[in-house]
């Protein structure tokens, strides 16, 4: 049995691009040649600026985005599914195996839906259960799991504060007893008072329904604090990969360095040592040759300019990989 | 010496279709010339109210108490009605800026028409002038090809750079009070140390005095000299921004702190302020942490306690009952 959930082999998704009828055709480099594992049980975490394709790959390892080349394998306890070449079938399978969790369910689902009909609705789409009374079970078996009043399913959830929305976001992606989860951003709105309660559920979830996430984030600093391994991206590629203690404390990459030296210190006497990067992330439309992040890179070499540099990744520790051209 | 901005005893409520609510509720504050007032706290503690209420922006529902005083450059605002007095607080003696560029640019407009249309309201110049003064102003804040930024809208620009046009409009007319709501909310790490960067620079240039918006304690280490620390509509502990951050008293900035992911302390585990915020509907008589405090006692007395700020070190307020905290009955 392996002991990698998911892996992530050579993935690249592009998307077509016309500014308008008459003008040519361009592709959107949004994830570029990435390989990952992620193991069992791990909380993997994913970062970079925003336009870097954290959503993106997010979406493909769902199956909700095309996988342009490449494949992504799900080992499951007892077979493994190619995301690239699923029938219908598999993919009814894989839908409730493998889950994402909304940022705000209210945003994305109808006002006039009960808590209950939220956390509900996958078990009814993915036709999981059999009864209303089984529905009903299932619904306040996860609610209580995430800490929800029952007295609350009846309600709406705009009654909620944020930090309750997403309780309620949580258990409807876990309502169908999934394997893995996909969290996009799932903290990224909520007060730190707050953030920090929704971070201990998910921990606590982890270890009590055997699961293992995907946690995309721009933040560092709870990236740091919950995952277990993190990959650093920048406009398609990452650039940097490892056990997240190790990655935090021995950046080798200058865009890990920048990103860590930009996270404004609580302590006022240690004021900005930002390595202040230069301008914003390039479009996906025309990114650089060779190193990706040699338009705004702090101290390129002097071979780096030239854009003939192959991306690609060494490991440097064990588990600690870093983007060839930075090592060198 | 008096304060550039001296906000005294203010209370703002709104009229709600549920009835009364309490956004702000007797706050005093105090920003000098150069220097940077930070306000901290969550969602819905007032901190965009009080900053509105210096520029009378709030809408028609507002009211505010009758001995509430906002005085800027010795003058009340509160009092302001006529076009020519507002116009010194909306644009003239003070600017602001958001979390979102989009809401300072009307989106039809080319960005320099903007500027410039402003200059003339604000300053006794004519179209030439302005259209310079706007033209050196996206320079400064480090916007390339500023001629052709002048002749584009907003949308057409990236979001760092909207962020830097939006500053450049609002710092165009030399206000002598710069009202900063969530400025680097929405931007990535990199991009925000960029702006904050930018903000200090021409702070100390222009010797301005600055009200910084953020939830953000990171943030506000970072650029603020002042914090004040709002929960509720309540000020609970102010200071100088050194002293709050390194020797809280108050147990909400404590446990805003705490619940601070460091970085730097991976072991620490992650603390939660129990509970969520009240509703302003349902706002708590007496302390109005108290329904979240680890300190309070239900048979206690800190339903009863008014609140009130008390001078604990020289220029550190905390509310009063933060003083008893531990120690209730
Ligand atoms: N459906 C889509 N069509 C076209 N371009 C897209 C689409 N989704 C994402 N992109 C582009 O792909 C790149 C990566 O986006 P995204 O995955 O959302 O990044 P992130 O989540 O890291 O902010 C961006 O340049 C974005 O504009
Ligand atoms: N025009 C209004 N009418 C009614 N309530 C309002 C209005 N503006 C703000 N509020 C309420 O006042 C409180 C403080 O809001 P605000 O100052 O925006 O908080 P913050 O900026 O700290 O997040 C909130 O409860 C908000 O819902
Ligand atoms: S390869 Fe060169 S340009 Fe790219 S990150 Fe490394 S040093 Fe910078
Ligand atoms: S007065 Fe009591 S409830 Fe309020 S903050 Fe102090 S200890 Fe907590
Ligand atoms: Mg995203
Ligand atoms: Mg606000």
């Amino acid at each position: 049995m392996s002991e990698n959930l998911i892996s992530v082999n050579n993935v690249s998704v592009n998307f077509d691009y016309q500014e308008n009828f008459i003008s040519k055709k361009q592709k959107i480099h949004a994830v570029n040649n990435i390989n990952i594992q992620i193991k069992k049980g791990s909380f993997f975490g994913l970062v970079g600026e925003s336009g870097s394709g954290k959503t993106t790959l997010g979406r493909a390892i769902l199956g909700a985005n095309k996988i342009s080349s490449g494949n992504v394998i799900f080992h499951d306890d007892d077979r493994n599914y190619d995301l690239t070449n699923m029938n219908k079938q598999d993919l009814k399978e894989y839908r409730k195996k493998a889950q994402l969790i909304f940022q705000d369910p209210y945003a994305a689902l109808s006002p006039r839906m009960t808590v209950r009909d939220i956390i509900a609705e996958p078990l009814e789409v993915m036709k999981i259960t059999n009864s209303r009374q089984e529905t009903d079970e299932k619904v306040r078996d996860i609610a209580a799991k995430c800490r929800l009043n029952i007295e609350h399913l009846r309600r709406f959830p705009h009654a909620f504060s944020g930090g309750q929305r997403q309780r309620i976001s949580i258990a409807r992606a876990l309502v169908s007893n999934p394997k893995f989860i996909v969290a996009d951003e799932s903290v990224a709105a909520l007060d730190v008072s707050i953030q920090a309660d929704i971070l201990n559920l998910l921990k606590q979830l982890q270890s009590e329904l055997n699961l293992t996430y995907l946690f995309i984030s721009h933040d560092l600093s709870v990236v740091a604090h919950v995952c277990d391994v993190v990959a650093v991206m920048y406009l398609g590629h990452i650039v940097e990969m490892g056990p997240s203690r190790e990655l935090f404390k021995n950046p080798k990459h200058s865009y890990t360095k920048a990103l860590l030296s930009s996270i404004p210190s609580i302590d006022p006497e240690k004021r900005s040592e930002a390595i202040e990067l230069k301008g914003e992330i390039p479009s996906a439309l025309n990114p650089p040759s060779g190193c990706a992040f040699r338009t705004r890179c702090p101290n390129p070499g002097v071979d780096c300019k030239g854009g003939d540099i192959k991306m690609g990744l060494t490991e440097v520790e064990p588990g600690h990989w870093v983007d060839d051209c930075c090592v060198i | 010496m008096s304060h550039l901005l001296e906000v005294k005893n203010l209370d703002v409520k709104f009229d709600t279709d549920e009835g009364r609510i309490t956004a702000v509720e007797n706050i005093s504050l105090s920003v000098d010339q150069g220097e940077v007032l930070g306000i901290v706290g969550e969602s819905g503690s007032g901190k965009s109210v009080t900053a509105k209420s210096i520029m009378q922006l709030n809408p028609g529902n507002t009211s505010y108490n009758e001995d509430a005083e906002i005085i800027l450059d010795n003058e009340n605002v509160l009092k302001f009605t006529s076009k020519q007095d507002l116009k010194k607080i909306r644009g003239g003696k003070v600017s602001m800026i958001f979390q979102e560029p989009m809401a300072s640019f009307a989106p039809a407009i080319k960005i320099g028409a903007q500027m410039v249309e402003q200059l003339l309201i604000h300053k006794n110049i004519n179209k030439d002038e302005a259209k310079s003064i706007s033209i050196n102003m996206l320079k400064r804040v480090g916007i390339a090809d500023a001629e052709k930024r002048f002749n584009q809208y907003a949308f057409e620009l990236s979001g760092g750079m909207r962020q830097r046009a939006m500053i450049a409009m609002a710092l165009s007319t030399m206000p002598k009070l710069l009202l900063a709501d969530e400025p680097t909310t929405a931007l990535d790490v990199t991009i925000q140390a960029q702006v904050i960067n930018l903000i200090k620079d021409i702070i100390k240039e222009y010797q301005m005095g600055v009200i910084f918006i953020t939830h953000d304690l990171g943030v506000i280490a970072q650029v603020a000299d002042h914090v004040a620390v709002m929960y509720l509509g309540s000020v609970v502990e102010k200071g100088p921004v050194n002293e709050i951050l390194k020797n809280p008293k108050h147990p909400y900035t404590k446990g805003l702190l705490e619940a601070l992911p460091d970085i730097n302390n991976l072991d620490e585990p992650l603390k939660p302020i129990p509970g969520n915020i009240p509703s302003p509907l349902d706002r708590p008589t007496g302390c109005v942490f108290r329904t979240r405090c680890p300190h309070h006692n239900p048979e206690g007395k800190d339903g009863k306690i008014e609140m009130k700020l008390i001078e604990v070190e020289s220029g550190h307020w905390v509310d009063q009952c933060g003083m008893m905290c531990g120690q209730h009955e």
